[in-house]
């Protein structure tokens, strides 16, 4: 424990603002997968636990992109498409087989296709440390916001989580397909009597949840390092921030994410062995006083 | 049919009629299967097999303790390993710090896990369905996280290293192979006899009530909550026997003990074997160690073949092997009635 390092750092402006932006960007990396995680639960009704895997494949899509053609804009296009694909065939033909049976069945399965994928990854990328590198573009003088120290590539993560949240937040509420899925979300048989294809929907809700761990971890990619199994803390963390939202909410998955990011942050300071027992601690206040967390509805 | 749905089809049993009778034949199968382990060093020296059956010991008293909750109860616990770890962490800490006699440790052990089991159990079963297995997750994740920060006290991330004293007692030396192993076999044969007690007991068919229909048991004025308590506590110091089991045979603990996985295991472990069986975690233990322990022979990705040994569980037979197996031979029985 250093509270005075934390109570330090909370007087001094530049380390204020060096910190609630690397809270922003963890929370916002967090929002992107917590998302997915939220979407595919609301209409599926589905923990995908083999979520963080997408995460995964999209930070390597990324790399090898990146490698291969010196774009990073190819580099998050392949990260984010990639892993569409990659959620479609999931649950075309796996998912979909389990629908309706044991929430310990689909878990299952889910657990069974992290094992698959860690050891995919292991055995095309090699099982050490990998890491993309910052791109050029972006290699240059960070910003100074009162004292602190902002590289600009942080702002872009911000900028794009945010567009996707918009995006999505928007889409959901106001679209014809958005009205669709929140409908198939609510009462599938009545939309499937109504002639539209509810496995064409959960198909695609499954792959626009890949798409946005995908882009996660391609937008992760510069910044954090690679290897098998990385998927696996943020799927914990992401699953942290749906359930303090609570299970299908948008706005829940934005809100947790941001607080989780900062109790991350600010936590390191404080107490940096126990930052991890810091965001347990919060789920638990938040479940018990709340049980279905602050923006859940009441509990199926 | 699902796992559950297989369970609830079971013809409930008159629980009163012959259930004495019942108990006496539980007993001396358990005899039967104790002195059958037993008597193994009798006729093989071969050490790795009897630290196989310690290590399904350890495993079996685990696993099976976790499907009184999950198979019996409903409650699908994804955080049963913080009791495993903490049998194990408080068991090796006793022994190293206080020097007391073993049986005395374990039964300190037992009475800190149910005194943690009760705390967090109150919290945790008000809660249902998945914010019940989140806010378990979320307990043991708070446990691994305790033990890896406070490491002057667990020795953070390298685990209670030095090992863990274990003097005679009533003649029986623990730091020899052989008793180590009788002592395993003993303690699982015990633990698994006083858990079927549990399940065939008038309390074990109130779980399996509360896990059928909730509201009901609680119209016909069962405290559903004291219940679900009750047995998360019971189940917890099942998981904490098995843990220290494992302290005494790997004579330390460590972080990984208490990690999110190893409940991870212990639910694949039940879906394995089959949770409507009281046997059914057993026969998975047995499975996946098995399964374990020949595939890192033969590759180093062992998570690709574990996947697909899995997937073939979950897609193929839709239910554990034992739970498989029982269907099948209900299956065949009314089909020579001619029904």
């Amino acid at each position: 424990m250093d509270i005075d390092a934390l109570a330090g750092c909370l007087a001094s402006s530049a380390c204020l603002v060096t910190q609630t932006t690397s809270g922003l960007i963890i929370g916002m990396l967090l929002f992107l997968v917590a998302v997915g995680l939220t979407l595919i639960f609301g209409v599926l009704k589905v923990v995908n636990f083999s979520h963080g895997a997408f995460y995964m494949f999209g930070a390597y899509f990324a790399m090898t992109t990146y490698q291969l053609t010196g774009s990073f804009a190819l580099a998050m296009l392949a990260g984010a498409a990639g892993t569409a694909v990659l959620g479609l065939i999931f649950e075309r033909v796996f998912m979909s087989r389990v629908y309706g049976a044991d929430v310990l069945m689909q878990l299952l399965i889910c657990y069974a296709f992290v094992l698959i994928f860690d050891d995919v990854v292991r055995i095309i990328w090699g099982p050490e440390f990998k890491s993309m590198g910052m791109p050029s573009a972006f290699q240059v003088m960070p910003l100074f916001i009162a004292g602190g120290v902002v590289p600009p590539y942080y702002l872009l993560l911000i900028g794009v989580a945010l567009v996707a949240a918009v995006v999505l937040g928007i889409g959901l509420s106001r679209s014809r397909i958005g009205k669709v899925i929140r409908a198939a979300a609510q009462n599938p048989g009545m939309v499937s009597a109504l002639g539209i294809n509810t496995g064409l929907i959960y198909g695609g809700v499954f792959a626009l949840g890949g798409m946005l761990a995908g882009l996660a971890g391609a937008l992760a990619a510069p910044v954090r390092s690679l290897t098998p199994g990385m998927g696996f803390s943020v799927l914990i963390e992401s699953f942290i921030v749906t359930v303090i939202g609570g299970m299908g909410s948008i706005l829940g998955a934005l809100i947790g994410a941001l607080l989780l990011g900062l109790i991350r942050s600010f936590g390191s300071l404080g107490f940096p062995l126990f930052t991890e027992g810091l965001m347990y601690l919060f789920m638990v206040i938040v479940l018990v006083s709340k049980p279905t967390g602050l923006f859940g509805k009441e509990a199926a | 049919m699902t796992e559950l749905e297989a369970g609830r089809a079971e013809t409930l049993a008159p629980v009163r009629s012959g259930a004495a009778l019942h108990r006496y034949g539980d007993v001396l199968i358990a005899l039967t299967a104790f002195a059958v382990l037993a008597s193994l060093p009798l006729f093989t020296g071969s050490k790795a097999l009897l630290d196989f059956v310690i290590r399904c010991s350890a495993y079996g008293l685990f696993a099976t303790s976790l499907n009184l909750l999950v198979g019996y109860t409903g409650l699908t616990s994804f955080g049963h390993g913080m009791f495993f770890g903490l049998g194990a962490y408080s068991f090796g800490l006793i022994m190293q710090k206080l020097a007391v006699p073993v049986p005395l440790a374990f039964v300190a052990t037992l009475a800190i896990t149910a005194v943690v089991a009760a705390i967090i159990g109150a919290i945790c079963v008000r809660l249902k369905e998945i914010y019940f297995a989140f806010v378990t997750l979320a307990f043991q994740m708070l446990i691994h996280s305790t033990i890896l920060s406070w490491a002057s006290f667990t020795g953070g991330d390298q685990g209670l290293r030095g090992g863990i004293p274990r003097p005679a007692f009533f003649g029986i030396d623990l730091s020899n192979h052989v008793p180590l192993y009788v002592t395993s076999c003993a303690l699982l044969i015990l633990g698994l006899l006083a858990m079927r007690q549990i399940a065939q007991s008038p309390f074990g068919y109130t779980l399996r009530m509360i896990r059928d229909n909730a509201a009901r048991a609680s119209f016909l004025g069962i405290d559903v909550w004291r219940a679900k308590l009750t047995v998360f506590v019971l189940a917890a110091l099942f998981a904490a026997m098995g843990g220290m089991v494992m302290a005494l045979f790997v004579s330390g603990a460590y972080p990984e003990f208490a990690y999110w996985t190893i409940s991870g295991e212990a639910i694949f472990i039940n879906m394995l074997g089959g949770v409507s069986t009281f046997l059914g975690p057993m026969v998975g233990t047995v499975l996946l160690l098995l399964l374990n322990d020949t595939v890192t022979r033969f590759t180093e990705y062992h998570g690709i073949v574990l996947g697909v040994v899995i997937l073939f569980f979950a897609l193929g037979l839709r239910k554990g092997l034992l739970d498989f197996v029982a269907e099948w031979f209900v299956h065949r029985r009314d089909a020579g009635e001619g029904r």
